[in-house]
């Protein structure tokens, strides 16, 4: 198959060797699992259980609310010993409301949805509501829930369902070894959900630096017609949806629209595994692969961990730390994001964990900027991260703005390639969070400002009827000193109903 | 095992094993050859301006750093007042006086480079600042152009003799040589044409070689080409400003010699002498003062060459690479502004793509 060009990229030591060769294996029931209410993107969970209630593996615990949500599941079976605060997987270690499940070590699994007997003759709202009920979130890290891309089916002609087996960070094997191990479920889950979105292609997109997943994938994919493998380019950030795109189709998304405007939808391996296991099973997504390495960690791994393990868990069951950890990763290298604190546990969206040491990460106290322009020629994105990052250290957000920071995915390549290790990416995070706050400033005043508007001529108007009403009255007098009484009145209502 | 790791930035957690420092390291390595070969060829009083020069970037950049409050040994270490001070050296006539190459070095470090900011700051090509400033303040100290006297060779300056040229001033008259450019320059003021002054500069394969009159840059095509490629090759520059300007260069050249022949000298002529290929090479890619995208690094490129060969053959000076670098120089930040890349999913102009048409 013909491939296209795509812009920039670069090609970081990618040191997967440390866990390709490993197979999968299941990480030894924790003593307790800690499963946030919030895995993913949009609305947390509404919790559906409360402290002391014994569950079975599979058993919904979190139900979804709102348009964008996920539902959560007991991973294995137990008593739930509280729902209560616990720091999150996130750069912040916030914490964030947690139901805390006792394993019992039966692993018994609850009474489970049918498995949908024939799929691809099925509604594919059928398939949307179960892939939504088994709690399905994009694996790939992101975690966008997956029915609701799915549904775009309903809304939207579509021609393609690309299937990301790029795995373009370092380090990560999660998807490489899903896809060697687990083929025919990952190929079955990607028919099954091309049939929910209505596409009549499969492209399954995997980075040349997989030799065995790809010839393993394309066996899997050649009983079916429709489906194609495609080996891309080992380019970082080839991974990435529009730059996947790109690469296969030749098409370049607009800013500001989704793949699916194209008519191209992408969905990770890992998440077309889930799919499978739900729609053929009705076993909700409990359990993720997931690559614990670095040069930190004693034994690298891939392990299937329930949703809710303790990384500490994971870390100890790979012999715990050969040397001091500079930095611990939730995720891959390039666009990861440090761990505070090893109690966090894992989540749907954990690809990885790794446990790096100073050397891995090579970072540098920062010096001057030399203009030697690498980090616009690699720049996937097309954007000057020279330009952008000097406005951003004059705080001058506006311009920055202007030459595009907001369209940066932080893939991490500047940072990487910059021979004066000026940390580029953590100048765009923080000019992109202070745009949107200034955004969010500038709605809410604009709301305020509406408001207030409404007021005052709801103000105006009561007070024009009142002067009309006052008028009619004129005639018979003494009644003033009422008419100012009920005005008053009038007056703190608006106040307490603003 | 309740490890906290404090991250101090977000990611990414990778970062390549370029520096700076190694940048610079592997543009003297890639002039190291040439200039080891010229400073065999214009033997000890060479060596002792080169010192000279190297040694007053390096101690101007020490002041300035102090006086600016910075980081001294940490900022020495990246080796750019070296390599500023070795450029310009190579580009001084090889048997100046010292004082030549110290003024020189201050203008270079101390105006050109540290009254903007220091590193990265800087507009102008420091080393191009230095030698210009010098060629129109001291314009007989800058011309003393000698022939070759390689080291050891019968009447090549001993090591005392070098001693009293670098630090005394005196030149043997009879040692004094015009470099080519110079010397059709002259001959064409005179009334002579391009055609007959030819004759008299060194062969093709002697101005290729090195074994002609001019300054240690200018001289030894072969080496400094090869230096250049090794930094293509390490991907230190592009290919993007030394062809377009060493193109440009060649073709107006030889358009105009096409022309008019007994005024313009070949494309050839203008390709192996002078400056070009070290202009070409190692200074008009000075990172600092060229455009950053590649587009831009072609119009600068173009720009330079165009120039070059404007001056070479209209102005005043024989040469003109460095006039030309500049006046590029002062153009970087308008190119930069304009050719700026295309967002992934915009057009030129930063707006969305539209759906139906492709880019």
């Amino acid at each position: 198959m013909k491939l296209f060009p795509v812009r920039g990229g670069i090609h970081p030591e990618y040191r997967k060797d440390l866990t390709s060769e490993k197979a999968i294996v299941v990480l030894p029931m924790s003593a307790a699992l800690y499963i946030p209410l919030q895995q993913h993107i949009g609305a947390p969970a509404e919790v559906l259980v409360t402290a002391g209630d014994q569950v079975k593996k599979g058993q919904m615990i979190a139900r979804n609310q709102g348009t964008v949500s996920a539902s959560h599941h007991a991973p294995t079976s137990g008593r739930i010993r509280e729902i209560t605060e616990v720091a999150a997987p996130h750069p912040s270690g916030l914490p964030q409301t947690t139901i805390i499940l006792e394993p019992d070590g039966k692993d018994e699994w609850g009474e489970l949805p049918e498995p949908i007997a024939d799929p691809f003759a099925a509604d594919p709202r059928a398939i949307n509501d179960r892939v939504a009920q088994s709690g399905i979130v994009g694996m790939g890290g992101a975690a966008f829930p997956s029915a609701i891309k799915l549904n775009l089916g309903g809304q939207k002609k579509l021609e393609i369902l690309l299937l990301n087996g790029a795995e373009c960070e370092p380090y990560l094997t999660c998807d490489d070894r899903v896809m060697r191990e687990h083929a025919d479920e990952v190929v079955d889950g990607a028919r099954i959900m091309a049939h929910a979105l209505g596409t009549p292609r499969i492209v399954i997109g995997i980075e040349q630096n997989k030799p065995q997943a790809i010839e393993l994938m394309t066996r899997a994919a050649s009983v079916f017609s429709n489906v194609e493998v495609v080996a891309v380019p080992v380019q970082y950030p080839m991974g990435s949806e529009r730059h996947l795109v790109q690469a296969i189709t030749g098409i370049e998304t607009p800013a500001r629209k989704l793949t699916a405007d194209l008519g191209i939808v992408v969905h990770n391996v890992s998440t077309a595994r889930a799919v499978h296991h739900a729609v053929r099973f009705g076993r909700p997504l409990v359990a993720r692969v997931v690559t614990v390495s670095g040069g930190a960690i004693r034994d690298p791994k891939n392990i299937l961990a329930p949703i809710g393990a303790r990384i500490a868990d994971l870390v100890e069951f790979c012999g715990g730390f050969a040397a001091r950890p500079e930095n611990v990763v939730n995720g891959g290298p390039m666009m990861g994001q440090p761990l505070p604190s090893l109690d966090a546990p894992v989540v749907k969206g954990t690809s990885g964990i790794l446990a790096l040491t100073a050397e891995e990460i090579n970072d540098r106290p920062d010096s001057a900027c030399i203009r030697c322009g690498n980090c616009i020629t690699i720049c996937p994105c097309g954007l000057s991260p020279v330009e952008m990052s000097a406005f951003i250290r004059k705080d001058n957000l506006e311009m920055a703005a202007k030459l595009g920071v907001t369209d940066c995915f932080s893939c991490g390549s500047c940072s990487w390639v910059c021979p004066s290790h000026i940390p580029l990416v953590h100048y765009f995070n923080y000019a992109k969070g202070a745009l949107r706050d200034q955004e969010n400033d500038r709605r809410k005043n604009e709301r305020i400002k509406t408001l207030a508007e409404v007021r005052t001529i709801r103000i105006e108007k009561a007070a024009e009827a009142k002067r009309a009403a006052l008028a009619a009255r004129k005639p018979a007098a003494g009644t003033a000193p009422a008419a100012g009484a009920s005005e008053a009145k009038a007056t703190t209502e608006e106040k307490v109903n603003p | 095992m309740s490890v906290v790791v404090s991250a101090k930035k977000s990611g990414p957690f990778a970062h390549g094993f370029n520096s700076v420092q190694k940048t610079m390291f592997t543009v003297l390595l890639a002039l190291a050859p040439a200039t080891a070969f010229n400073l065999y060829l214009f033997g000890w009083p060479a060596i002792l301006l080169f010192a000279v020069t190297v040694g007053a970037c390096v101690v101007i950049e020490a002041v300035c750093l102090q006086l600016a409050g910075k980081p001294v040994a940490a900022t020495l270490a990246d080796c750019s007042a070296v390599l500023t001070g070795w450029l310009l050296a190579m580009s001084l006539p090889p048997w100046a006086p010292w004082w030549v190459g110290v003024l020189a070095s201050v203008f270079a470090i101390a105006i050109a480079k540290h009254a903007f900011g220091g590193l990265g700051q800087n507009v102008f090509n420091p080393a191009m600042v230095g030698r210009t400033v010098m060629l129109i303040s001291f314009p007989v100290a800058m011309t003393l152009w000698v022939a070759p006297h390689p080291l050891f060779s019968p009447g090549a300056p001993g090591f005392a003799d070098a001693l009293a040229i670098t630090f005394g001033g005196q030149i043997p008259d009879t040692m004094s040589a015009a470099s080519a450019l110079g010397h059709i320059k002259t001959e064409l003021s005179r009334g002579i044409p391009v055609t007959q002054s030819i004759i008299q500069v060194p062969d093709l394969m002697d101005m290729t070689l090195g074994y002609r009159a001019g300054s240690l840059g200018e001289t030894s095509l072969l080496l400094v080409l090869a230096g250049g490629l090794f930094l293509m090759v390490k991907r230190v520059i592009s290919w993007h400003i030394p062809a377009s300007m060493i193109g440009s260069l060649f073709l107006i050249a030889a358009l105009f010699h096409a022309i008019d022949p007994a005024r313009f000298a070949s494309g050839t002529f203008h390709l192996v002498s002078g400056a070009t290929f070290l202009g070409a090479f190692f200074i008009a890619t000075d990172y600092v003062t060229s455009p950053v995208s590649k587009s831009g690094q072609i119009i600068f490129g173009v720009g330079v060459g165009l120039l070059t060969w404007s001056i070479r053959n209209f102005a005043g000076y024989p040469e003109g690479v460095a006039f030309a670098v500049l006046l590029m120089n002062s153009l970087t930040p308008i190119i930069d502004q304009y050719t700026r890349p295309r967002a992934f999913g915009r057009n030129r102009k930063g707006e969305p793509l539209s759906l139906e048409k492709k880019p």
